[in-house]
């Protein structure tokens, strides 16, 4: 570079020569490990297959570089994975007898730890809302105060469930207790070290719960390699999904917004699904592995769901912090020095990881409609049939379209923009579990 | 849609057709017909579409299926208003792209390089400075560069006073992204009305067309509600049984039909139900051969679900399959004394099978299908839940002469329990029940029934209980003396004739309610084991006799079993709802293939538009048209400055980046590494 010296630095450097010595060590790696597979298992594979494993790599190594942290959590994931699948041999008795399957890395005991450390990072992204002042005691009470109404209401909805009065409210119980968990421990600390902790656990449930549905696909196929499928086929295993992409997509928007305060709204919504996936794997074993019916298999379901995920993650994400948004907007109306109003985060970020998320969530959301209607000419004979999954899915479409619109040509902003995004998850939870459950159609396969 | 409501600022009144398009063009209107669709499309997904009128009646009552019906909301998808909506969207939103076109293409090109200091001045990003150290040329070509190496395009101008104007945007291609994102819509639905139900509404409406509503071949399907090869786009099926062909497919509109006439032939040579070991369906998939005229040979292909045959813009798709007429091997039992010697049957699944019996009742058979596995939950020895396959079963029909039917379900296989293998014989009396089944006890030695149907005979043949009595009356009426005192060998031999009618007619149950009929309440549960005593002895003897028929001579451990397991079963048959059993010996299948056709030349269309949306869909939201503006004019032996700038999305990422670009274009700070110096990212950045 040949530049008068007062000028060097205003230039700014092209993209590859912005990237570090480690960015090149990661790109160094993910095709090291592609051309070993390709070397080594290149001959099962067909062309598809092998342009796919390619894509995959670029598309990892740029997100490497994109978002660095990603690297190590790719990383964790493929070594573990590694281990679990190597773990299995050929036998899928192994997950009785091998000790790294039992405790750790079989597709199920994976996921439970996933279902754990999701609950323990809600507990402390909680606490971290709850910490004790620089100096004095401002807080504290009004933490115990919290931390007894929802262990009061912990304990009620057990009551009730236990008791056969409303049953299925003890699987609802545990997200009361999570609050009085981290509001009673949350006290104890001035720093940001309890949202250290809840980002940590959350990493390394987001590890575990994508190596529980890597290794869950080398299961599918120790049952009988006839039954062979990727796991974002059934209800429990779109839950597990949900919560790796969710919790991952916060992760990001976390660093990205470097602000911890809405981990504790987003992993409670986490941790619902956790409720509903203990509730589905212990009360009605759903997390068995059963062959696909035939409508299912489709390589269109291995991006179709995925994409969809993306968009429902998003849409969860910007309804939590619409919840976090209208609670700070409330606090700074009504007590400005109250604990709303100075431990969220500001309502600008507020409001703009609000509308990332959704634009994020809608621009997957509108390849997963599209890839869904693609599939659906080549399952049902028409790219749209009026099935009530798909009217629901347009109707989501619709509502966020509407929210976007609302946002860049009315320039709305702001409480009714929380509300909304709000609304939007209900509608998209209809579309999600609702529709199957309520109103059948084509699509119906997530039964419960 | 539109961004731009009051674009024109001209003081004449607007003509009609401005305001006209102004109306069409506006948000307002887009939104309310959005609501309106998907207020519409709920109904659709609440109200089960599409079926029988009748069904409506009873679930919502004569008013409201008037009103239902009225506004079409049994098909709503296809409602002349909800397409006039979706139509009216599509209208609104091409007038939306012609009104905002231009200023988008402005917008775009323009480096707004008229743009005056005092507006400057007052952008919410901009940095001042009247007494710059730097003369001009060194400020500009130093903001050239910073802003030509982070991707803008630059333009420079100098005005009459010496002030110079440089003007650099990015991102343009957001406003492309506006262009691609609407475009896609009215691309999309104008793929979806060329394949969509609107043409054949018309030729309903004008007469061209008549539904069809009789169950008749398709050869005989009338003219007018046929539908020649020029038909642009259609969705039918049809169900083909191996072995046939067929060159039409059916399409189903409200309660009728109308028959399309395909370019060509579709033969099903073979259909198959491929299983995982567990028995679960694997795949369903048709051989098929195509016959056409413009083909050198016939096209041979198999289709599965999920991979269809496309043919001359034809798609061929795997949809359901039925049974076409299997062949069965059935024996039917009478169930009196003739029951031993049962009527081989030969008939089809959907055949009938007529009985007249000998007082002159005709019975009618109905076989109405035919299913090949039953995945049915089974407990194994350990306790465990497993899903396992039954086998197969038949189901069918008997009318009695009145017409009145009874449901049946003949299992295949038989099934074991506790070590003894049953024959399985489901009843049920409306299709809302479920099954109950009768377990017939299958012979020790062989398959068959046969031993259970001699028992059958016996106990129905009046001459042959009459001996068996004889010879067991003084047996019995030892019984008797116990409790009652002396009773005469006759009358108990007539009792116990009596007992054997009423268990013939109604089992145990029927002795029970005699009992209690005739006798005075505190006598019952002595009569009640008396009798049953009585009554099995009779049947212990009858069963040895069948035994002695049969060459066996003693009652061993699984012959004694036997009695037991047959006795439960003589016991159930009188609730059995019919005279008649029918054993399911075996059968050969033909299956029905049900193909799903389909012409969708607006496919390729929508897909484009698809494309497109998802291309605008990322420009729009991952793209921001920033610009950036530096006046300077000379100042003493520096010069006086305004940097300003602006962005249509990603306003805190445009702080960031605002903030690093002016003190870069201010020289007021050089990085001491390049690669910590993103902006986006920098940890120190101010927020």
């Amino acid at each position: 570079m040949s530049v008068p010296h007062d000028t060097i630095g205003a230039e700014y450097p092209g993209f590859f020569k912005r990237l570090s010595l480690t960015d090149w060590l990661w790109a160094a790696l993910v095709t090291v490990s592609t051309v070993f597979v390709l070397a080594m298992f290149g001959g099962y594979m067909d062309i598809y297959q092998v342009i796919t494993l390619i894509i995959h790599a670029v598309a990892g190594i740029w997100l490497g570089w994109y978002w660095k942290p990603f690297r190590g959590y790719a990383l964790a994931v493929g070594l573990l994975s590694v281990l679990g699948v190597l773990s299995y041999g050929d036998s899928l008795a192994r997950a009785e007898t091998n000790f790294f399957l039992k405790y750790l890395v079989s597709g199920q005991s994976a996921v439970m730890w996933m279902c754990a450390l999701l609950f323990m990072s809600t507990a402390a992204y909680i606490a971290y809302l709850f910490r004790r002042e620089a100096t004095g005691t401002a807080g504290v009470v009004p933490a115990l105060v919290i931390a007894g109404g929802a262990t009061v209401l912990g304990g009620g909805l057990l009551w009730l469930g236990q008791g056969g009065i409303i049953p299925g409210l003890e699987w609802v119980s545990p997200l009361a207790f999570l609050v009085a968990v981290g509001a009673l421990t949350g006290p104890l600390s001035r720093t940001e070290f309890s949202a250290q902790v809840g980002g940590a656990l959350a990493w390394t449930a987001a590890t575990f719960g994508l190596v529980g549905l890597f290794v869950r696909w080398r299961e599918t196929y120790l049952h009988d390699p006839a039954w062979g499928y990727i796991p974002v086929s059934n209800l429990w295993e779109v839950f597990v999904l949900f919560c790796v992409i969710t919790v991952l997509m916060y992760l990001y928007y976390e660093g990205r917004s470097r602000n911890r305060g809405m981990g504790g709204f987003v992993l409670l919504l986490v941790s619902s699904a956790v409720a509903f996936l203990l509730f589905y794997t212990l009360d009605r074993q759903a997390h068995e592995v059963q062959p696909l019916v035939p409508a299912l298999q489709s390589w269109w379901m291995k991006v179709h769901v995925p994409a969809n995920f993306i968009g429902y993650g998003g849409f969860a994400i910007a309804a939590m912090v619409g919840v976090a948004y209208l609670m700070r907007a409330h606090g700074e109306r009504h007590r400005p020095n109250g604990l709303l109003a100075t431990r969220l985060p500001g309502r600008q970020v507020l409001d703009d990881v609000m509308y990332k998320t959704i634009a994020i969530g809608f621009a997957f959301f509108t390849i997963a409609t599209v890839l869904g209607a693609m599939w659906a000419a080549e399952a049902w004979g028409g790219y749209w049939s009026w099935d009530p999954k798909e009217v629901w899915a347009l109707i989501v479409w619709l509502n966020y379209a509407a929210w976007l619109h609302m946002r860049f040509t009315k320039g709305w902003r702001g409480v009714p923009m929380a509300w909304w995004s709000i609304v939007g998850l209900f509608v998209t939870t209809f579309a999600f579990v609702g529709v199957n459950m309520f109103l059948g159609g084509l699509h119906s396969y997530g039964e419960m | 849609m539109s961004r731009s409501p009051q674009d024109s600022a001209s003081p004449r009144r607007p003509s009609r057709l401005a305001i006209l398009v102004s109306f069409l063009g506006s948000m307002n209107l887009a939104i309310t017909l959005l609501v309106v669709l998907a207020v519409a499309s709920v109904v659709g997904t609440l109200l089960e579409q599409n079926q029988p009128f009748q069904n409506y009646l009873m679930n919502f009552g004569p008013f409201w299926h008037e009103l239902f019906r009225t506004l079409n909301l049994y098909n709503v998808y296809a409602a002349g208003w909800f397409l006039f909506v979706l139509a009216f969207l599509v209208i609104s939103t091409a007038v939306c792209i012609y009104r905002t076109t231009p200023t988008m293409l402005r917008d775009m090109r323009s480096f707004r390089l008229g743009v005056r200091e005092k507006s400057l001045r007052g952008f919410a990003h901009n940095v001042q400075s009247e007494a710059h150290p730097e003369p001009p040329e060194q400020v500009l070509e130093r903001a050239g560069k910073v802003l030509g190496s982070r991707g803008y395009r630059i333009r420079q101008v100098e005005q009459s006073d010496g002030t110079r104007l440089l003007s650099a945007m990015r991102g343009s291609g957001n406003r492309l992204g506006y262009f691609f994102a609407h475009g896609a819509i009215v691309i999309i639905c104008v793929g979806g009305l060329i394949d969509g139900s609107v043409p054949l509404k018309l030729a309903e409406m004008t007469g061209r067309l008549e539904l069809e509503t009789r169950e008749i071949p398709a050869s005989q399907v009338p003219e007018q509600s046929r539908l020649g090869d020029s038909n642009l786009s259609f969705r039918g099926s049809v169900e083909i049984p191996e072995g046939h062909s067929a060159d039409v497919a059916f399409i189903t509109i409200r309660d009728g039909y109308v028959v399309q006439d395909l370019p060509f032939r579709i033969e099903v040579k073979d259909f198959r139900v491929q299983r995982h070991e567990t028995g679960q369906e694997r795949a369903y998939e048709s051989d098929l051969v195509i016959h056409d005229d413009t083909l050198d040979e016939p096209l041979a292909r198999t289709v599965r679900v999920n991979e269809p045959l496309v043919h001359r813009g034809h798609a061929i798709y795997q949809a359901s399959f039925r049974d076409g007429g299997s062949f069965l091997d059935l024996d039917l039992h009478h169930l009196g004394r003739g029951a031993r010697e049962p009527l081989p049957l030969d008939v089809r699944v959907y055949g009938n099978h007529v009985q007249e019996l000998t007082d002159g009742n005709r019975y009618t058979f109905e076989f109405t299908g035919l299913q090949t596995h039953n995945m049915g939950t089974v407990v194994d020895t350990d306790g465990n839940p497993e899903r396992r396959d039954m086998g197969p079963s038949l189901d069918y029909t008997i009318r009695d002469p009145s017409g009145a039917g009874t449901f049946y379900r003949a299992m295949k296989n038989p099934m074991e329990r506790d070590g003894t293998n049953f024959m399985l014989t489901g009843v049920r009396h409306s299709m809302a029940e479920p099954f109950q089944y009768l377990y017939v006890p299958q012979d020790p030695d062989g398959r068959g029934v046969d031993r259970f149907m001699r028992m059958v005979s016996a106990i129905h043949d009046d001459q042959r209980v009459a001996d068996v009595v004889g010879e067991v009356a003084a047996s019995a009426a030892r019984q008797f003396h116990g409790s009652q005192g002396d009773v005469p060998l006759e009358v108990v031999e007539s009792i116990m004739i009596r007992l054997m009618d009423l268990f013939v007619q109604g089992g145990y149950d029927a002795i029970v309610a005699d009992i209690e009929q005739r006798a005075p309440q505190h006598q019952w549960d002595a009569l009640m084991d008396l009798f049953g005593r009585v009554v099995n002895m009779t049947l212990r003897e009858l069963y040895i006799q069948v035994l002695e028929e049969e060459g066996i001579d003693s009652m061993s451990g699984e012959n004694a079993a036997y009695l037991d397991d047959a006795l439960v079963a003589l016991d159930a048959l009188p609730h059995f709802g019919s005279d008649f059993l029918i054993t399911f010996n075996d059968f050969e299948q033909v299956q029905a293939s049900g193909l799903m056709i389909s012409k969708a030349p607006g496919q390729n269309v929508v897909y484009f538009g698809s494309l497109m949306l998802i291309l605008g869909v990322f420009l729009m939201l991952y793209m921001s048209h920033r610009r950036c503006w530096l006046m300077v004019r000379p100042a003493g032996q520096g010069s006086q400055l305004v940097f300003a700038g602006t962005s249509n999305r990603n306003m805190l990422e445009f702080n960031e980046e605002f903030d690093t670009l002016s003190r870069y274009v201010l020289g007021q700070e050089i990085p001491s590494d390049a690669t910590g110096s993103d902006p986006a990212r920098s940890e120190n950045s101010p927020r």
